[in-house]
């Protein structure tokens, strides 16, 4: 009995290997997971989120490190993969829309979205305007007929450099609304979401554009009047109550992704894999747990699917940045 | 009394003896990190959250384990710094001032009792201060416009005359070299990158932490090298403790007046623990006129910046409680382990996790004692590392510096920029160029910059804008005052105290 199932099991192996050569890869050993930040930031966040779901789901066969590399803004660990690990079977590096915005702007000199395999994205965390609770702007129609009037007259404050994911949020918004002149908008960087919306809440600047993770505990308190999220639809839960923009005529869908991608040396086998696998992980019970513990929405692309993705978006933050001059 | 019902909880949360175990263990390992240089707090708690993760703590127990290496780790900062001359992260930066000198003279266990008397003192100030005001500063903190915050920080360098003020010029220039290294990287209101040659490791400018450790212990140990080739060996004279409560009670006031100006600077977001214990020893300096004998081993210079730099420590923890905001390069660690745990810190953090709230306050004043009892004894066996001879105690300070910074960034770069910085703080220090002001322009010019370009954006550049607003009025005035009394009552001091010298050579 024992040797017949063995038997088959080696039938059936034998005839899986022969029927899919292209999934024959197996990773051996341990994997590393390159966050391109500090300790503490978004990319650190994926990689020892989704390590975990991959050691506890035995997925992997043995540890997943994750591996801080900052510097700018994900541009060393970028050409670290690009150069250095170009054949590594057993890297992964996290990425979000951060990383697509420099690639667009050519912020990583001589580097480009050609340059890595891109294998999925796991969740998303949609952007949102907002203004304090006194604000006089009480709809996104009231924010933009200002805009449309003067487009100095409504400062924005967000987390990211100017040119970065926050301002183009505002920008993607104003195009939409027909505004020209984009680069009168006035736009002020912070160090991060929260310091931004201190000084929204102070009264010292008009306008909030960030994500919603990051302002859920003053939507919450009622301390950020949330003009318009930039989804497709409402998003869950008690978010509901919040209007999108496009149900208010503004067509502007501004997901913040957390993926991945590998060197672009790996063969079609291992490129395969991880994509099998990251959507493996997408599925677990565990991974949606932990987005709905960070306040991520439901966000999957991986494979071809998800390299189109990426380099539409690119493209269309390329020309966007072109428009306010910030890209030649 | 409701605050005080909250607080009884939250004791009842931090003494269990399972939590107080864990917070023994967490000031240990955080004075032990916080004394090594290259690795601050920031990085000391980011390494041990894995810990916390692995040991499947309860989100209470994390959060007062790891506060206790936070405090334990500005506790810390000060024993290279005193012992060494080399600070163990930034906040302890001011205590070489006159820790190393009293370390020279002989008196390094003093020097390290007062400082954790100080820290002691300056902590317990600033969690007072957060048990009872937390909510309204958090208010304070938002009426902080951009105007307000350049006003600010235009303070820091008007009173850094203070510091090192044998030639003014040279403070400038040091303070003008810092600002000018503070633009290198991407600039965040344009987008564009600045001084960075296309190499990418400058595009977020330049880390603290490098540049400290280079100008500090990479300098360091290029003048060892040169004075033994000189002088042959040199040692520092270890003593046994023996400070008396006369000697603890005349640091007192200065540790009150540190932990309240360090906890109001540790309040506002973005100017943090180094910002503290900077303006604590300045205005101390100033409030002890004549009297001071700072810059040469004052204990009083001991005392201010370390209770400067806890109290900052702990005020950093308002905005980060109350607003979400982290205070500091340690609070942004903090606030990420609070969100990995599922809490989003906000204006609802008090009402919505109360336990959580208020179990980390009582863990901060728990962990204080804990601390001054843990340290006090431990003086002797810090004192020790002094008899080890230089030329083994150098190599080893440097290879853990080498070592703590590779492991933040992985990155061979950084090391060549160590050591890049650790020649020019050697030059710099042949010609008398302080490195303290080159070190606060590099930290706080871009915050400086940032604030007056936002306010500039705002008010369409009208200037006007700048003090326009009471708070910056107010700040502006200070900043005035602490700018020119020292040309007033400087050249009155040093003559007063030219005589005074000229007195005491006459004697000898």
């Amino acid at each position: 009995m024992r040797a017949k199932t063995s038997l088959s099991l080696i039938a059936a192996t034998a005839l899986t290997l022969s029927a899919s050569v292209a999934l024959a890869f197996q990773p051996s050993g341990k994997i590393d997971c390159l966050a391109p930040s500090d300790p503490g930031g978004g990319w650190d966040f994926t990689c020892r989120s989704v390590g975990r779901v991959l050691e506890q789901q035995d997925m992997v066969p043995a540890s997943v490190q994750t591996t801080n590399m900052a510097g700018a803004g994900g541009g060393v660990a970028f050409a670290h993969t690009v150069s250095k690990r170009k054949n590594d079977e057993q890297l992964i590096v996290a990425a979000s829309t951060a990383t697509t915005t420099r690639l667009a702007q050519k912020q990583f000199p001589g580097m480009n979205a050609d340059m890595v395999k891109w294998a999925a994205a796991l969740g998303a965390d949609y952007g949102i305007i907002a203004v304090g609770k006194d604000s006089p702007y009480s709809t996104l129609d009231e924010l933009i007929a200002a805009l449309k009037e003067n487009p100095g007259s409504v400062s924005f404050a967000g987390g990211s450099a100017l040119g970065g994911w926050d301002h183009l949020k505002v920008l993607q918004v104003a195009k939409a609304a027909d505004i020209d002149n984009l680069r009168k908008i006035k736009y002020l960087s912070y160090n991060n979401g929260g310091e931004a919306i201190t000084q929204v809440m102070g009264g010292h600047v008009a306008a909030f554009t960030g994500d919603v993770s990051e302002s859920m505990g003053f939507i919450q308190s009622g301390d950020l009047k949330v003009l318009a999220v930039l989804s497709d639809e409402r998003l869950p839960g008690e978010l509901a109550d919040l209007p999108t923009a496009k149900e208010q005529g503004i067509n502007t869908v501004a997901p913040n992704w957390r993926g991945f991608y590998v060197p672009s040396g790996v063969s079609d086998d291992v490129y395969g894999w991880w994509v099998k696998t990251l959507d493996q992980v997408y599925e677990t019970d565990a991974w949606k747990q932990i987005m709905t513990q960070n306040g991520l929405m439901p966000f999957h692309k991986s494979g071809q699917e998800f390299t189109d993705y990426v380099h539409q978006q690119v493209d269309d933050i390329h020309s966007l940045s072109q428009e306010i001059g910030l890209v030649k | 009394m409701d605050t005080l019902n909250y607080l009884m909880q939250g004791f009842g949360v931090a003494l269990t003896p399972m939590n107080l175990l864990l917070a023994l263990i967490g000031c240990f390992l955080g004075t032990l990190i916080g004394a090594l240089p290259g690795l601050g707090p920031a990085n000391g708690v980011a390494i041990l959250i894995p810990l916390a993760f692995t040991l499947g703590l309860p989100p209470e127990s994390a959060l007062i384990m790891l506060t206790a290496v936070y405090s334990g780790a500005m506790y810390g900062g000060r024993i290279s710094s005193i012992l060494l001359n080399i600070p163990g992260d930034e906040p302890a930066m001011m205590t070489c001032l006159d820790g190393y000198p009293m370390a020279q003279q002989g008196k390094a266990a003093e020097a390290l009792a007062i400082s954790a008397v100080a820290s002691f003192i300056g902590s317990l100030v600033a969690c007072i201060g957060l048990i009872l005001l937390a909510p309204a500063l958090a208010k304070f903190a938002l009426t902080f416009g951009p105007a307000d915050y350049f006003a600010l920080f235009v303070l820091a360098f008007a009173t850094l005359g203070g510091i090192t003020g044998k030639n003014p010029m040279k403070t400038l220039l040091a303070a003008a070299l810092g600002l000018m290294m503070s633009t290198i990287g991407i600039d965040i209101s344009t987008g564009n990158q600045r001084y960075t040659f296309d190499i990418l490791e400058l595009y977020e400018g330049i880390d603290f932490i490098i540049a400290i450790v280079g100008l500090f212990a990479i300098s360091e140990l290029l003048f060892f090298i040169e004075r033994r080739i000189s002088d042959g060996d040199e040692t520092i004279k270890v003593n046994k403790l023996k400070i008396k409560w006369k000697e603890i009670l005349a640091i007192i006031p200065t540790s009150l007046r540190g932990g309240v100006v360090g906890f109001v600077a540790g309040v506002l977001p973005g100017a943090g623990a180094s910002l503290g214990s900077f303006l604590s020893y300045t205005i101390e300096k100033r409030m002890l006129g004549s009297k001071n004998r700072f810059g040469e081993g004052d204990p009083k210079g001991v005392a201010a910046p370390e209770s400067g730099n806890n109290g900052a420590a702990n005020g950093a923890l308002v905005p980060m409680l109350t607003l979400g905001i982290p205070g500091s390069g340690t609070t942004a660690v903090l606030l990420a382990m609070l969100v990995s745990l599922n809490i989003t810190p906000g204006p609802l953090m008090f009402q919505q996790h109360a336990e959580i709230v208020w179990g980390v306050i009582a863990a901060l004043l728990v962990g204080n004692f804990l601390l001054l009892l843990l340290n006090i004894p431990m003086v002797g066996i810090f004192v020790k590392l002094l008899s080890v001879p230089p030329k083994y105690l150098m190599p080893i300070v440097t290879l853990v510096a080498i070592v703590g910074i590779y492991s933040i960034s992985h990155s061979a770069f950084d090391l060549y920029f160590m050591i890049f910085f650790g020649v020019l703080g050697y030059i710099l220090r042949k010609i008398e160029i302080p490195l303290v002001p080159v070190i606060l322009g590099l930290l706080l010019g871009p915050e400086m910059e940032k604030n007056l370009r936002h306010a500039m954006m705002l008010s369409d550049g009208d200037w006007a804008v700048l003090w326009s607003s009471w708070l910056s009025i107010a700040i502006w005035a200070i900043a005035i005052i602490g700018l020119i009394t020292p040309y007033i009552v400087g050249p009155m001091l040093r003559r007063r105290m030219r005589v005074k010298t000229a007195d005491e050579v006459t004697e000898d």
